[in-house]
């Protein structure tokens, strides 16, 4: 229970976190959004009712609610809400057959955009991936990728610590929250607390390592894995995040890994800057140091131990 | 029992015992920790973390009752020094062992009833258990809770800085416990100490 609420205070304070850093205004606000944002922004909207003749003030649904700092803070922010929505959405009361549009894709628009993100590979490995294999038609791309919140993080952002909070809540939008779960599947959503038992210091764990980390197949083509795998392939080998060959090394820190690799002497130095991995970090210079220091300690007393009994 | 002194009271001899086999826990589960690896472990990574994490529970306990012991029995008193001509007195010391030891001299600071340790082992126990202990001790706890730890200290997380004066401790006392040993070698026979250790007999 206290975990649960620990998870749970990341969450809000990681949003807590973007609301803060939303300074950049220089995305140019378009004023039809602002029309949307009108109703869509706030949790109540008015309207003139043509038949009671005058305004009335409505709840908004909370799910239909969009923090419009958020939304001009996203890869797609220079984007009007009816360049993925229907037209018809401009008119209030909204026509009940827009309900039943059909939603653009990912590839609707980046269908052979490779080059940097490498979106066919990434295509192909979440096909295989275990929500896509049991779940093709409801689990979109949008499940995780919000269209109205998602920005990339992993690939520019330098606060590592930061990327694995916003990465773990993508996760834990569906495996912490029931509501959305049950958007894909009618089974109970197993705890992931009590699932992960096993793993000591989870709340340091989590808080330094992404899910994907544990759950999914690398790939050498693209940055973020995708092909996220059943529960018995996933990690659970301790030694391979703690120890000089961390898998570590070619997933969360495989931008900065590049860059720094064995910095002063340290293996695995990348990971130094947010974390101390046991096993991962060693010095190179204080093994070889150490080594040659209880030798020579060694070697004394053998020295000593046989003048001891040859000269009594 | 004659011409021998009761040296190590029954709480001492016990105290040691426990301290010497946790010591020696702790030194392998740590080492297999440090170099672990994929391919091979010393002992399986999440086995040697919780024995690592019990022996230096354990450790703790004992050095809390050593601490207490010492302060409230005579045993401390062993451990008192004083500055001035200190240094003479462990150069003297060193000088038996490297020198004196081989002409058959005799030692120039007997034990007795009143001078349990010779001015080298006076300091190095000191330093060891009034020094180092508390370091590891302290270090050891504030790695079981991670959470107490700063995430950034001067640029560099917290962690990292406590654990490598962890490991640097660790390893220090390690050098200790070997040299330690062999000194206890140098005794009447080779096996005196020892069994002095066991019967509290000097
Ligand atoms: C006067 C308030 C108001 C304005 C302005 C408004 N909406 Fe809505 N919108 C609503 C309400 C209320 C609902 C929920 C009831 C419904 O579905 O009609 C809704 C529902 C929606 C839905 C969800 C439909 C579904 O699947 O249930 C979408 C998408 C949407 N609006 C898009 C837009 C866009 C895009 C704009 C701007 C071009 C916009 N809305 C402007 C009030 C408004
Ligand atoms: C990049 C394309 C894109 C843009 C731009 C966009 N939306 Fe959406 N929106 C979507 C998709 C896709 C869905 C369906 C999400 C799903 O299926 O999970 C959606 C769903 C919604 C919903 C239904 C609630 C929900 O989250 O499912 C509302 C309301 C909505 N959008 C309003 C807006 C408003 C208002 C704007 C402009 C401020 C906007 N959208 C801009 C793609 C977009
Ligand atoms: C309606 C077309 C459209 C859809 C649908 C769409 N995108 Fe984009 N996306 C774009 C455009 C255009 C840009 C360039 C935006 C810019 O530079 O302002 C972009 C930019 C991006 C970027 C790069 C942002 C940056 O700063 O470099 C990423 C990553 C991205 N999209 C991912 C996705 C993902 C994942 C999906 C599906 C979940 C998706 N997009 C759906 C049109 C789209
Ligand atoms: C199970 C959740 C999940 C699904 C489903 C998913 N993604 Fe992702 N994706 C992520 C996560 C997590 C990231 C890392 C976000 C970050 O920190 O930038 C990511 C990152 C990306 C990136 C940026 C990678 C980079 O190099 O910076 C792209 C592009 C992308 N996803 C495209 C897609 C497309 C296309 C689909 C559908 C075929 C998809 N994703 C489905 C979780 C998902
Ligand atoms: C849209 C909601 C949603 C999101 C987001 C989501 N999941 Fe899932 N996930 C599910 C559902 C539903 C299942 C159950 C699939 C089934 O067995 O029917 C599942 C199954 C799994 C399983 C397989 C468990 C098994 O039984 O083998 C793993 C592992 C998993 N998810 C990990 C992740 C990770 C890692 C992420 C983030 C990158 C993520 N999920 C994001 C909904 C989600
Ligand atoms: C250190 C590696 C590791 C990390 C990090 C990790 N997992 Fe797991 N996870 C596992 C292993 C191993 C299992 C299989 C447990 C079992 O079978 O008892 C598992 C099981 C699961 C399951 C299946 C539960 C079930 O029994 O149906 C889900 C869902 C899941 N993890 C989601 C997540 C999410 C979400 C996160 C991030 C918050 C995460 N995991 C982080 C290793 C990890
Ligand atoms: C996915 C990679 C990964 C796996 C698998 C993993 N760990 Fe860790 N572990 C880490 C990272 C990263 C840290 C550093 C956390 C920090 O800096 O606080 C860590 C830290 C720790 C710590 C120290 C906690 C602290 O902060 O002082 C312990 C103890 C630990 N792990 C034990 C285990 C055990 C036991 C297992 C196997 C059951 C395991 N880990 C599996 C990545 C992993
Ligand atoms: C690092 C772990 C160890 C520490 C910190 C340590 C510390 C000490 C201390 C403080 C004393 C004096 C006790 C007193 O009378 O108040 C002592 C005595 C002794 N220890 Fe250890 N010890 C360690 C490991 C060992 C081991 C592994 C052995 C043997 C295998 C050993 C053998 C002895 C013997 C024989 C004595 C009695 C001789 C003497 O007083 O010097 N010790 N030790």
């Amino acid at each position: 229970m206290k975990k649960l609420l620990f998870i749970n205070l990341i969450v809000l304070f990681s949003t807590f976190l973007i609301a803060q850093e939303i300074t950049d205004e220089s995305v140019e606000h378009s004023p039809e959004n602002s029309k949307c944002f009108y109703c869509h922004g706030n949790p109540t909207y008015s309207f003139y009712n043509e038949i009671l003749e005058r305004n009335v003030t409505n709840r908004m649904n909370p799910y239909l609610i969009i923090d419009s700092a958020l939304y001009y803070y996203q890869n797609h922010s220079s984007f009007e809400c009816i360049d993925c929505h229907s037209y018809g959405f401009k008119t209030f009361p909204h026509d009940n057959e827009l309900q039943m549009e059909a939603m653009p894709g990912c590839f609707d628009c980046h269908e052979g955009d490779d080059e940097v993100y490498n979106f066919a590979k990434i295509d192909q490995q979440f096909q295989e991936s275990v929500h896509s294999t049991k779940h093709s038609q409801d689990f979109t791309c949008w499940m995780c990728h919000n269209p109205h919140t998602y920005k990339i993080n992993a690939r520019n952002n330098q606060n590592l610590l930061e990327t694995i909070v916003y990465d773990n809540n993508i996760c834990l939008s569906c495996h912490a929250d029931i509501n959305k779960y049950q958007l894909i599947s009618s089974d109970k959503n197993p705890n992931i607390i009590e699932k992960h038992d096993w793993l000591p210091n989870q709340i340091s764990h989590f808080a330094h390592v992404r899910c994907i980390e544990c759950h999914t197949d690398t790939s050498n083509n693209i940055l973020v894995a995708h092909k996220v795998q059943t529960k018995d392939k996933a990690v659970r080998k301790c030694v391979e995040c703690h120890s000089q060959n961390s898998i570590l090394m070619s997933s969360l820190y495989k931008f900065q890994a590049i860059e720094k690799r064995n910095k002063y002497g340290f293996f695995n130095a990348s990971t130094l800057d947010d974390s101390y991995i046991i096993g991962a970090n060693r010095n190179y210079y204080l093994n070889v140091l150490s080594g040659l220091i209880f030798g020579f300690v060694l070697l004394l007393i053998f020295i000593h131990a046989v003048l001891r009994i040859f000269i009594k | 029992m004659k011409n021998q002194v009761y040296l190590y009271p029954i709480w001492v001899r016990l105290w040691h015992l426990l301290n010497a086999l946790l010591f020696l826990t702790l030194i392998v589960t740590g080492l297999s920790l440090q170099y672990s690896s994929n391919d091979y472990s010393l002992i399986r990574f999440d086995w040697a973390i919780s024995i690592h994490d019990i022996a230096g529970i354990a450790l703790c306990v004992a050095y809390i009752f050593y601490l207490f012991s010492n302060r409230f029995t005579s045993n401390g008193t062993y451990y008192q020094f004083h500055l001035t001509g200190m240094l003479v007195r462990v150069l003297k010391q060193l000088r038996y062992y490297s020198i004196g030891i081989f002409k058959n001299e005799d030692a120039p600071y007997p034990i007795s009833i009143d001078r349990k340790f010779n001015p080298l082992q006076k300091i190095s126990y000191v330093i060891v258990m009034y020094v180092f202990m508390p370091i590891i001790v302290i270090t050891g706890t504030a790695l079981f809770f991670p959470e107490i730890l700063p995430t950034d200290l001067f640029g560099i997380s917290g962690i990292h800085i406590v654990d490598l004066i962890h490991i640097v401790t660790g390893f220090a006392l390690s050098i200790f416990m070997a040299v330690h040993i062999y000194f206890c070698t140098i005794g009447k026979t080779a096996l005196a100490n020892f069994k002095s250790m066991i019967n509290g007999w000097h």
